[in-house]
């Protein structure tokens, strides 16, 4: 009966056939994704800022190319599989008048050996090149000129503390530019100060979870300047939608001057006095740092020099005069759920307010 | 028989009949009911992810607040698992796996109506957060905590009020019904086959009953004992998961997924039991290769114990931790190939007949064949790095449990559906479903993986305008729609096939196990007679004498 089965299973002959068919076919994926991995950075980056598929980074590389031949291989098995499939369910239909049984078929040890077999050894190939990349992204020696930042999560925004250079801010990532020799690659540090969230901006590494008690790290040496988009991507509550992150590759220069600015302490401008003085009475201070004056909070990011960010809300909304105040009044109407409470001001103690912080550049 | 049975049944008060249906242990009852109330939280979890997708087929959209988005995922994805998935692969097992072996009943009667009924109350319980999530003078909120809800978002810092309590306290519930279904199931194959029903003769659906009972038995308990500790937590001052007293909320993420990977194979391995009995029927050939499928299904059950950290490949674990489960997870494609191989070889050589049960057939192969291949690329741990908790996944995972789970139930329905009411189901209504629902499923989960590709983050109530998110989302929710039709489709045909179908027979596909040779449907007592079995198609052999199965097993 077996010798009725359409493939011969003692023969070689089908088996030969399939892995000829599969080499073929992975050939002509192979040309093809190398082909798209030339074009894809520059085309992927027009379809999205956080494309996965045009990385800027060590890391986003490796997996960039790790993920091409990922796909060539399951390009690969669908084919095969799916032509199967196709075939069987065209061939094998019965005819309209036909009511007699097809030869039975109870199984053929040759083709099951076949079918478990080659998938072991496409499974060994996958492992070792997932393996070899896990270890080069994981176990990467940070050399000695890289810089160093820790990362801290709240409930729905980043802290981040440059320690080498004895400043935090906000929301807003700075890096200096690297090579592909990854000579000034930035190190972060990944902690929590409540729930899990993760960090993740595509263009430049994978993600890694920011957990409470249990430091994480990762690492991104960006070679171009601009800026890359993100967001957290563990659900960390109510607002996690708008837990945004914005990281500024800058030139070194660009970035050692900002750097400087950061580290003196917020500018105090008599002409804003009254709204100085606001912040303090309308406890402001209990959460927000404003360097060089008693306010140091910690419960929400620091406003040292809030100005010289581009965004309120970690990438909630623009800052903008207007936002500022809208913001302040009541950021539910940017972004629900924000721990921020929203302040009972009048109208004149709301631009006292305002006027205050857009001096803090 | 049937028509006696029915005529019993038109002197009863109403009251009787729902009596009855409460206080029955009939296997074939309790199945049922398991069917039926699972059918009923599908609707309310399509419901919950129509809302959800209405919300995200543009950006920046105000149709729900975070708050209510937050807890439809959450219902959404608990419901699916719990409610819906499970209860309906319960309910098919408790169905058929007596007919299927020729046994009267399971080993348990009772136990079997008390799981079904703990099952039931716990669905009920978890949707009681909506009206007392807050307790009952202050009215409703539902857990939003996700539905693997990460430790510290349950601490009561974090989560205030009971609708974390409803969602514990309804799965450690359910999870005491299925251990009870899963024992069950376990005591039925292993003591209640008929004579001459060897284990290397048992149908495929058996066989795979027999290892989703071991895994539920393995599984469920990790999730009850991890659900035991957030409520010490919770209420007696415990610190399992309270950092800031020692604990660790990576434990939770552990004891979640040593559950929650394993669950995945308990909702599918029942549904390779369907395609394994509707293919060769179709194909009009016997199953090719049963040791293999049998050795497949039972290796997948013990591999699948070995790969949950693969939901955790951005948790932090070294280098040679992501490893080994990026070994262990791709070891599972092997079984995993050597099934579908034996699908398409049964398929193979075959004279296939394209009847409804078949088309949903060749459509969860297709299916199951491209969640298979995107599972290896979030197998692949530095790959998952950029994919894990994005779009990409839940296009992945929604491909097996709509694209795999969904339609082989689709398949089931179809084929068993004569069985169970004695009437056919429209075949033209049946293949308008398919196709509509086809169209649906691919337009929303198709499109849903490149989103993820794109950045973006599952589990957000809205995203802003320029990420190149907004097309595909459009397209994923008015695929929703084409869904919602074919469901309705769906619902109309059983409702209308149940009054004027063509009255099946005992055995209107000219199938071949033991369950196509009583009565349609069967009688409270299943077999007058109890069938003694001499090959794997014992019908087979009865059709045709001249050339039994036993000659060649």
């Amino acid at each position: 009966m077996a010798s009725l089965w359409g493939w011969r299973p003692n023969g070689a002959h089908p088996l030969l056939s399939v892995i000829l068919c599969t080499l073929r076919c992975s050939g002509a994926m192979a040309f093809f994704f190398t082909h798209l991995s030339l074009l894809a950075p520059a085309v992927a980056g027009q379809l999205s800022p956080t494309n996965i598929f045009a990385p800027d980074s060590t890391p986003a590389r490796s997996i960039f190319r790790l993920s091409i031949f990922d796909l060539e291989v399951e390009g690969a098995i669908f084919i095969v599989v799916f032509s199967l499939l196709a075939y069987a369910v065209i061939k094998f239909r019965r005819g309209k008048r036909d009511d007699s049984e097809p030869p039975q078929v109870y199984g053929s040890n040759q083709m099951e050996l076949a079918w478990t077999v080659l998938p072991v050894l496409i499974v060994v190939v996958l492992f070792l090149a997932t393996a070899e990349v896990i270890h080069r992204v994981q176990d990467a020696r940070r050399p000695p000129g890289a810089i160093d930042v820790t990362v801290v999560a709240h409930q729905f925004w980043w802290e981040y503390r440059y320690q080498q250079f004895g400043f935090t801010t906000a929301n807003e990532l700075h890096v200096p530019i690297s090579d592909s020799h990854g000579s000034t690659p930035t190190f972060l540090a990944l902690l929590s100060a409540d729930v899990d969230h993760s960090f993740w901006v595509p263009r430049l590494a994978g993600k890694t979870d920011l957990i409470p008690n249990h430091p994480n790290s990762t690492w991104i040496d960006p070679q171009e300047t601009g800026l890359f988009l993100g967001q957290c991507s563990q659900y960390c509550g109510t607002q996690h939608a708008k837990m945004l992150q914005r990281v500024y590759v800058d030139s070194r220069a660009d970035f050692d001057s900002w750097v400087r600015n950061q580290q003196k302490p917020a500018v105090s401008d008599p002409a804003v006095a009254a709204g100085a003085a606001l912040f303090i009475a309308k406890a402001c201070f209990a959460c927000h740092t404003v360097r060089g004056t008693i306010a140091r909070g910690v419960a929400g990011p620091d406003l040292t020099h809030l100005m010289t960010r581009h965004t309120i809300g970690s990438g909630a909304v623009q800052i903008t005069p207007q936002n500022l105040r809208r913001w302040i009044r009541d950021p539910g109407t940017f972004k629900p759920g924000s721990l921020m409470p929203a302040q009972d001001l009048t109208d004149t103690e709301l631009e006292q307010l305002g006027q205050y912080l857009q001096t803090l550049r | 028989m049937a028509s006696e049975s029915i005529a019993l049944t038109v002197h009863r008060s109403p009251l009787q009949v729902v009596y009855e249906w409460m206080a029955t242990v009939d296997h074939k009852k309790i199945g049922l009911m398991y069917i039926v109330y699972a059918l009923l939280f599908l609707v309310i979890m399509g419901i919950e992810a129509i809302l959800m997708r209405i919300q995200l087929a543009h950006s920046n959209s105000t149709f729900l607040s975070p708050q209510v988005f937050n807890r439809l995922f959450t219902m959404h994805g608990t419901t699916g698992v719990f409610f819906v998935a499970m209860p309906i692969l319960f309910g098919f097992a408790n169905y058929l796996v007596p007919l299927m072996i020729g046994a009267r009943d399971m080993a348990f009667p009772r136990l079997n109506a008390f799981s079904f009924w703990m099952t039931a109350f716990g669905g009920l319980l978890l949707y009681a957060s909506f009206f007392a999530g807050k307790g009952f003078s202050q009215g409703g909120i539902a857990p939003d905590v996700g539905w693997f809800a990460y430790a510290p978002l349950t601490a009561p810092a974090f989560s205030p009020g009971h609708s974390t309590d409803y969602w514990t306290l309804s799965l450690l519930i359910a999870g005491v019904g299925s251990i009870g279904g899963a024992v069950n199931f376990i005591a039925t194959i292993i003591s209640m086959r008929c004579r001459g029903m060897t284990l290397s003769r048992m149908p495929l659906m058996a066989w795979m009953s027999l290892v989703m009972s071991s895994l539920v038995l393995v599984t469920i308990s990790p999730l009850t004992a991890a659900q035991l500790m957030l409520m010490v937590d919770r209420y007696m001052g415990g610190h399992f998961f309270d950092t800031t007293a020692g604990g660790s909320v990576v434990i939770w993420i552990h004891f979640f997924w040593i559950f929650g990977h394993p669950e995945v194979y308990v909702l599918i391995i029942p549904c390779f039991g369907f395609i394994s009995e509707i293919v060769p029927v179709f194909s009009r050939k016997a199953m090719f290769g049963y040791p293999a499928m049998v050795a497949a299904s039972v290796g997948i059950g013990f591999v699948s114990l070995g790969v949950w950290a693969h939901h955790m490949f951005t948790v932090g674990m070294p280098s040679y931790g992501n490893a080994f489960f990026v070994l262990t997870t791709m070891v599972v494609a092997v079984p995993t190939g050597i099934k579908i191989f034996n699908w398409l070889a049964t398929m193979w050589g075959g004279k296939i007949v394209f009847a409804t049960p078949m088309i949903f057939c060749i459509g969860f192969l297709f299916q199951f064949l491209i969640a298979g291949l995107t599972g290896i690329m979030l197998a692949t741990a530095p790959f998952d790095w950029q994919l894990a908790n994005s779009y990409f996944v839940v296009a992945h995972f929604h491909y097996v449990i709509v694209g795999g789970i969904l339609f082989s139930i689709f398949a089931a329905f179809y084929y068993w559906y004569p069985k169970i009411t004695g009437r056919m189901l429209s075949e033209m209504l049946g293949k308008w479903h398919f196709w509509i629902f086809l169209i649906g499923f691919h337009l929303t989960f198709d499109f849903m993986h490149v989103p993820g590709l794109l950045g973006m983050p599952r589990r957000i109530y809205t995203y802003e305008a320029g990420r190149g998110w907004e097309t595909w989302n459009m397209i994923s929710s008015i695929g929703v729609i084409f869904q919602a039709a074919g469901i309705l489709i769906f619902v109309y045909n059983m409702i209308q096939s149940y009054f004027r179908g063509t009255i099946a027979g005992n055995d209107p596909w000219d199938a071949w196990t033991l369950e196509w040779s009583t009565t349609s449907p069967p009688p409270e007592y299943d077999f007058a007679t109890l069938p003694v079995v001499r090959s794997r198609r014992p019908l087979w052999d009865l059709k045709h004498p001249d050339d039994p199965d036993w000659k060649y097993e």
